[in-house]
């Protein structure tokens, strides 16, 4: 890049008429509020409300079709809301018009369920792509170094960097899905079902990465799960989804203090227990979080 | 305004400290990163009036004391914490895997593509020997036949294509009648206007411009379909399950084609001789019933078997070369547009050499 272009991008940026918005300070970078989604006559969501806590990983459960994903979906401005007031990092969502929510999109990171690269760039490219849409005054060196330590930040080996989405597995993907939205240092992470499909290793791998991570970066996470080893390993909340609502927030065990049906067998069943009893057996990262105070 | 991270340089101890100063993040980072890079001496950095700190700062950082081999001052717990991660996240990786250089790359492609063409002619005839096998066990085996399957095939490549095809044919007709006419009327014969709208659709245009249209209706569907279904791992599951794919997939669409295009560019000569004879009758002073009767008296037999022969294997060109793209698909989605394309410009394009062969051949045969 020429140095004169460099200076134009530079005086560009300088530029803009809005300001980088400052760090978020607030207790709640997530506020859901009275949503309400309807597709045709079905209604997912009815006035259903949430709040994530800075610095938190917060999972979110439920059974199929209870709106996981289009929960996640209104969050992050995917799908509009039929009611209700969203409010991201201080900003509304639901208010927000097409061109207007670009500054906050700088400011999350979203991994879809299979990973969503982009097909036709390799994985650095993929990572790339964040960086050269939000900050073109980048040099060229800058942004590929960044690619690269990414790659290897998000636990990919280093001869993944230059491979197509194409020739990774499942796991890799997901990784790779994980450097791109990891890309612009967001202070907030949304994971789609970031271990489904995942062998129990690699599972357990990612749990440590996603914990590690979180606590490095300093990020809030919100987490969709099916996966019951991820909520006892490294979330600090859990949501449950029932009923079109927000039936439950709290710690496991908060929420096994509660009567409801569904949270009972949930954490109850074959799965929860066997979940719980190797949480409790102390693996490491456990441990770590009761040592922590956070469990 | 965006606040940017800066810099100065003071001598100290006999060596040259770099104190920055602001946010270092991927926001505000990119005027510093650019100056940095020309510093050439350096024996430390001072990141105490630092505001805030990202990986990509901490990585600026940490790259510049490596290459300066500067020690870094005055970082805070969280600067540590990151230079620690990105420390241990280097790597020298390329961006994108190695390109030979042009001379050597060029030669290569070229031998590559010949080498494919090479293949693809290999696989495309022993893809048709694979369907012309499973016709042969569809025949042993009737009950199997995806009768079905072949019904919703005639439609969409049949029923549902009557509306363009018609258009366009109606179109065609009115297009050739009218420029033939200012053409004739310079002999004041232009009373021929008849024969040649109806020679010429029901010999060539007809079918040719049909076998194009269900080239770029359906032949791209086939593509796209069986293409998507690769993706998706529906034709391996249909294998691993016992149901064999050219059976369900390929037999159904390629007897369809093969079977509607005649009726099809019957139809499509058919509407484009109303097309003439619609303009005739308001240009040219002749008649529309006229124009009608007069076609069955000018155009002989042999001209709609012409029409009719050809069709039936314009669409087996049309049909096979879909399924065959469709089926070559593998890794991303973008292969399954790249085939599609490949399968329309393929099967227009064997159409028009085939079209020429039969033109020639017909008329030696005395079918002029």
């Amino acid at each position: 890049m020429g140095s004169r272009r460099a200076e134009k991008l530079i005086r560009d940026a300088q530029s803009e008429a809005h300001a980088e918005p400052p760090h978020f300070e607030g207790e709640f970078p997530i506020v859901v509020e009275g949503l309400t989604n309807r597709f045709g006559t079905q209604t997912v969501h009815e006035d259903l409300s949430l709040k994530v806590r800075r610095g938190e990983i917060l999972g979110v459960v439920g059974g199929s079709g209870t709106g996981k994903s289009v929960l996640m979906r209104s969050i992050i401005g995917l799908q509009i809301p039929a009611e209700g007031e969203i409010d991201v990092l201080g900003e509304s969502i639901t208010d927000a018009k097409e061109d207007d929510d670009i500054d906050i999109r700088s400011r999350w990171g979203v991994m879809f369920q299979g990973g969503a690269l982009f097909s036709t760039l390799t994985v650095a490219e993929n990572v790339e792509v964040p960086l050269k849409q939000f900050y073109p005054e980048l040099t060229p060196e800058l942004r590929h170094e960044i690619a690269r330590y990414k790659v290897r930040l998000s636990g990919l080996p280093v001869e993944a960097t230059s491979k197509y989405p194409s020739e990774l597995s499942g796991g890799m993907k997901k990784r790779a899905g994980l450097a791109r939205a990891l890309a612009l240092d967001p202070e907030l992470l949304f994971l789609d079902e970031p271990t489904a499909g995942l062998d129990p290793i690699g599972a357990a791998a990612f749990d440590r990465l996603t914990r590690e991570l979180a606590d490095t970066l300093g990020l809030t996470v919100f987490l969709i799960t099916h996966d019951l080893d991820t909520l006892y390993a490294i979330c600090d909340r859990v949501a449950v989804l029932a009923e079109r609502q927000v039936i439950a927030v709290g710690t496991i065990p908060e929420l096994l203090a509660t009567d409801h049906q569904w949270i009972q067998e949930y954490f109850n069943g074959p799965r929860g227990r066997a979940a719980e009893s190797s949480y409790k057996r102390g693996d490491k990262l456990a441990m770590d979080k009761n040592a922590r105070g956070e469990a | 305004m965006r606040e940017w991270a800066d810099f100065e340089t003071v001598e100290h101890d006999g060596g040259v400290v770099l104190k920055v100063s602001g946010p270092l993040t991927v926001a505000s980072i990119a005027p510093l990163d650019r100056r940095l890079r020309e510093i050439e001496q350096l024996s430390a950095i001072d990141i105490s009036q630092v505001t805030e700190i990202d990986t990509v700062g901490a990585w600026v950082v940490w790259r510049a004391s490596g290459a300066l081999d500067a020690s870094v001052e005055g970082a805070s717990d969280k600067a540590r914490r990151l230079m620690h991660a990105v420390e241990n996240a280097e790597s020298s990786a390329d961006i994108t895997p190695p390109r030979s250089n042009l001379a050597e790359r060029v030669p290569q492609a070229v031998g590559d593509k010949v080498a494919d063409m090479a293949t693809g002619m290999r696989d495309m005839v022993s893809f048709l020997g694979t369907a012309v096998v499973a016709f042969g066990a569809l025949a042993r085996h009737p009950r199997r036949f995806p009768f079905l399957a072949l019904v919703r095939q005639l439609e969409l490549v049949g029923v549902s294509s009557l509306g363009i095809i018609g258009l366009m044919s109606f179109l065609i007709g009115i297009v050739i009648a009218q420029q033939g006419a200012v053409q004739l009327q310079q002999f004041g014969a232009e009373i021929y206007t008849i024969n040649l709208t109806g020679r010429l659709t029901l010999r060539e245009l007809g079918v040719l411009m049909t076998a194009i249209m269900v080239a770029g209706r359906s032949g791209s569907a086939f593509a796209a379909q069986i293409g998507t279904m690769k993706l998706t791992e529906e034709v391996d599951a249909m294998r691993t399950i016992g149901v064999s794919p050219i059976e369900r997939l390929v037999v159904p669409r390629i007897l369809a084609a093969v079977l509607m295009m005649p009726i099809l560019g019957f139809y499509s000569s058919v509407i484009a001789i109303v097309g003439g004879a619609f303009i005739a009758h308001f240009a040219l002073d002749i008649p529309f019933w006229t124009f009608l009767s007069r076609i069955r008296e000018v155009v002989p037999m042999t001209d709609v078997w012409v029409g009719l022969v050809k069709a039936p294997v314009f669409g087996l060109i049309v049909a096979m070369s879909g399924c065959y793209q469709g089926m070559q698909v593998s890794g991303n989605a973008e292969e399954v547009g790249l085939r599609t394309t490949l399968a329309v410009v393929q099967a227009i394009f064997m159409v028009i050499v085939l079209d020429a062969f039969f033109a020639v051949f017909f008329t030696e045969i005395g079918w002029a």
